[in-house]
């Protein structure tokens, strides 16, 4: 699975295919496939669709049999009640959410990008041991198995409830290591870091001059699939932080138990949860499907 | 190379005369020495920095933290395997084990199997690429917790719309928190609702990469579109189905979030834990009833269980390698 047979979807044969094999083109789409393809989008975007309409309903609404499919005028209103309800602390979780997603977001583009640089275009005694032992922890689900320590370890710091808690752990990532591994090796030739190492470059000016520029969409695709990770990151907030200081997925569970009964509060709160989400797919959808389908392909 | 020529510049050019000229040049070649050496270091260094206070520490020492009864504030005594040897007779662990294996069985199995149909679908000729594919992706914006909340709204005993529509059909509502079976469907659904649609897109990926001769081929010979895809497409995307298995597995067997809304924020899963995960029992153990060692065992045992799972897909990898 290499760039060469990559390319090949890009190339011409669509058409002859086409003319040629008349009726026996295997890629023609069927009325079978596309209904198939109709449910299978139904299926996906309802419950969205339904969520948003349920946050823009009464509780009236909501408990009527059959249950309402079409939005009405009252979602501003249930908004309001979301960021007023007590002990949910929804604003508070939203901003947490949005610091540390961005931090976290940041640091682990960096760090990986500087690692990716080093694996793929440097040659140093103990990389290929390194670079097995990125790959190798990628499989170990570390935040389940350590949790407990960790959470002694933040406790004996004097870290609970703080967002540098949430933060530094997340930081460790060895998908985003290796996924910049992968990209350098391909973005950047060694002929060019060899050229400007001749030219009397320092490695970190190679590294900002020369490896960044020729990286930056592998940074991009890296950038948003940790900002969407992140932002959805429940388990260990749940844990490391006080309820009255909650991420925006810790705040819905507050306000789901505390107003369980409360449907139209509940939905608007999580409508409100996914629009950043909302927001990265509208305007990256294009980098996400290329970003998820080239990483597909190196594994 | 560059050791011939300097040796033969130094025969040529005149004994004092480079000895001055030579300090400024070797303090510059000792500092492009170093940053040749050590430069590729300070790179990895922040990764593995991070990588060793956040990631193994808490590894090692979750397994010394297992070998003690250590409960709240630090109180703790060396017990030795005792926390394992109670473990294993813990029918509360194995419950939660039972829960997330199942659970991990019935939710991954349709879940790859749609996935490789719907990229099939996706591989077709089709107008408005970008857009199916985004749409099949969309469950995945949602978080955990969202899909979760929605879900178990749309599993409602009184109002929720399964049992609506369940009901068109005379079946008597359920209440689907009660039982095993019902749990365990109702919370497959929602891994599968949201992870369908990325496995498709991997797949698809890997499809692109096979040859369209292959398949126009096949098709001059007569091999309707079915055998196709069991003949020439399922095979060739083995290893990415086996990546796929191996990704599920570990999101399996840590799951979380999904169980614990479903149950309405508690850990313990149901009344009678018909669906609290192992993730859950760890929190509950740890984080609830405070004993901290007890839960570091589960964690090792949980992680023994993962691997024994990854080495079972690692052998079918092998088993594909040799069969090719």
């Amino acid at each position: 699975m290499t760039t060469l047979t990559h390319r090949a979807p890009k190339s011409p044969p669509r058409r002859r295919s086409r003319a040629g094999a008349d009726g026996l083109d295997p890629f023609r789409a069927t009325t079978m496939t596309k209904a198939m393809l109709g449910l299978a989008i139904f299926l996906s975007i309802f419950p969205i669709y339904w969520m948003i309409v349920i946050a823009t309903r009464t509780n009236e609404d909501a408990h009527s049999m059959p249950p309402p499919l079409l939005p009405a005028g009252n979602l501003g209103e249930n908004i309001q009640a979301v960021f007023a309800a007590e002990n949910a602390h929804f604003m508070t979780g939203i901003i947490n959410s949005i610091i540390i997603a961005t931090t976290v977001t940041v640091g682990i583009v960096i760090i990986s990008t500087l690692a990716g640089f080093a694996f793929a275009s440097l040659t140093f005694r103990g990389r290929n041991l390194l670079l097995l032992s990125v790959v190798l922890t990628m499989m170990v689900p570390l935040q389940q198995m350590g949790i407990v320590p960790l959470y002694q370890m933040m406790v004996t710091l004097g870290w609970t409830n703080t967002l540098k808690a949430v933060i530094l752990p997340f930081l460790v990532n060895g998908f985003g290591v290796f996924l910049m591994t992968q990209y350098t090796r391909q973005a950047v030739p060694r002929e060019l870091v060899e050229a400007a190492r001749v030219d009397g470059a320092s490695t970190l000016r190679i590294w900002w001059n020369v490896a960044v520029p020729a990286v930056r969409p592998g940074m991009a695709v890296l950038a948003i699939q940790t900002f969407m990770l992140i932002w959805n990151e429940f388990l260990w907030p749940l844990i490391v932080l006080t309820p009255d200081n909650p991420t925006v997925q810790v705040a819905l569970r507050a306000l789901n138990d505390r107003y369980s009964t409360n449907y139209v509060l509940i939905f608007a709160g999580t409508t409100i949860s996914i629009i950043p989400l909302l927001l990265v797919f509208v305007f990256f959808g294009r980098q996400i499907i290329g970003g998820l389908m080239e990483g597909a392909v190196k594994e | 190379m560059s050791l011939s020529v300097d040796a033969g510049a130094r025969t040529r050019t005149v004994p004092p005369g480079p000895r001055r000229h030579a300090r400024p040049p070797g303090g510059r070649r000792l500092l492009s020495w170093l940053d040749l050496r050590a430069a590729p270091y300070f790179f990895v260094s922040p990764y593995f920095i991070l990588f060793a206070i956040f990631g193994i520490f808490p590894l090692i020492f979750t397994a010394w933290v297992s070998l003690h009864d250590w409960q709240l504030a630090g109180d703790k005594t060396f017990i030795g395997f005792e926390n394992y040897s109670e473990l294993l007779v813990d029918d509360k662990f194995w419950n939660a084990v039972l829960n997330t294996v199942g659970i991990f069985v019935i939710a991954t199995v349709p879940q790859l199997l749609l996935a490789l149909l719907l990229a099939n679908a996706l591989n077709k000729k089709l107008r408005g690429r970008l857009v199916l594919r985004l749409s099949v992706l969309a469950p995945l914006i949602t978080s955990v917790v969202a899909v979760a909340v929605v879900f178990t709204q749309l599993y409602g005993r009184d109002y929720g719309l399964v049992n609506w529509v369940l009901g068109g059909f005379g079946v008597d509502p359920i209440h689907w928190q009660n039982e095993k079976w019902s749990s365990w469907i109702a919370i497959a659904t929602m891994i599968d609702w949201r992870w369908t649609g990325y496995n498709a897109i991997i797949y698809l990926a890997a499809m692109q990469t096979i040859p369209k001769d292959l398949y126009e081929a096949a098709a001059i010979d007569g091999a309707s579109p079915r055998r196709q895809f069991w003949g020439i497409t399922v095979p060739l995307l083995k290893p990415t189905i086996i990546f796929t298995v191996i990704v599920s597995t570990i999101g399996g067997f840590t799951l979380f979030a999904e169980p614990v809304m479903f149950g309405a924020g508690l850990m313990t899963g149901g009344t009678t834990g018909q669906f609290q995960t192992v993730a859950m029992f760890i929190v509950k153990e740890g984080f609830r009833d405070f004993q901290y060692g007890y839960a570091a065992a589960a964690a090792w045992i949980l992680f023994l269980l993962i691997m024994i799972t990854a080495l079972i897909n690692f052998a079918i990898v092998r088993g594909i390698g040799r069969s090719r």
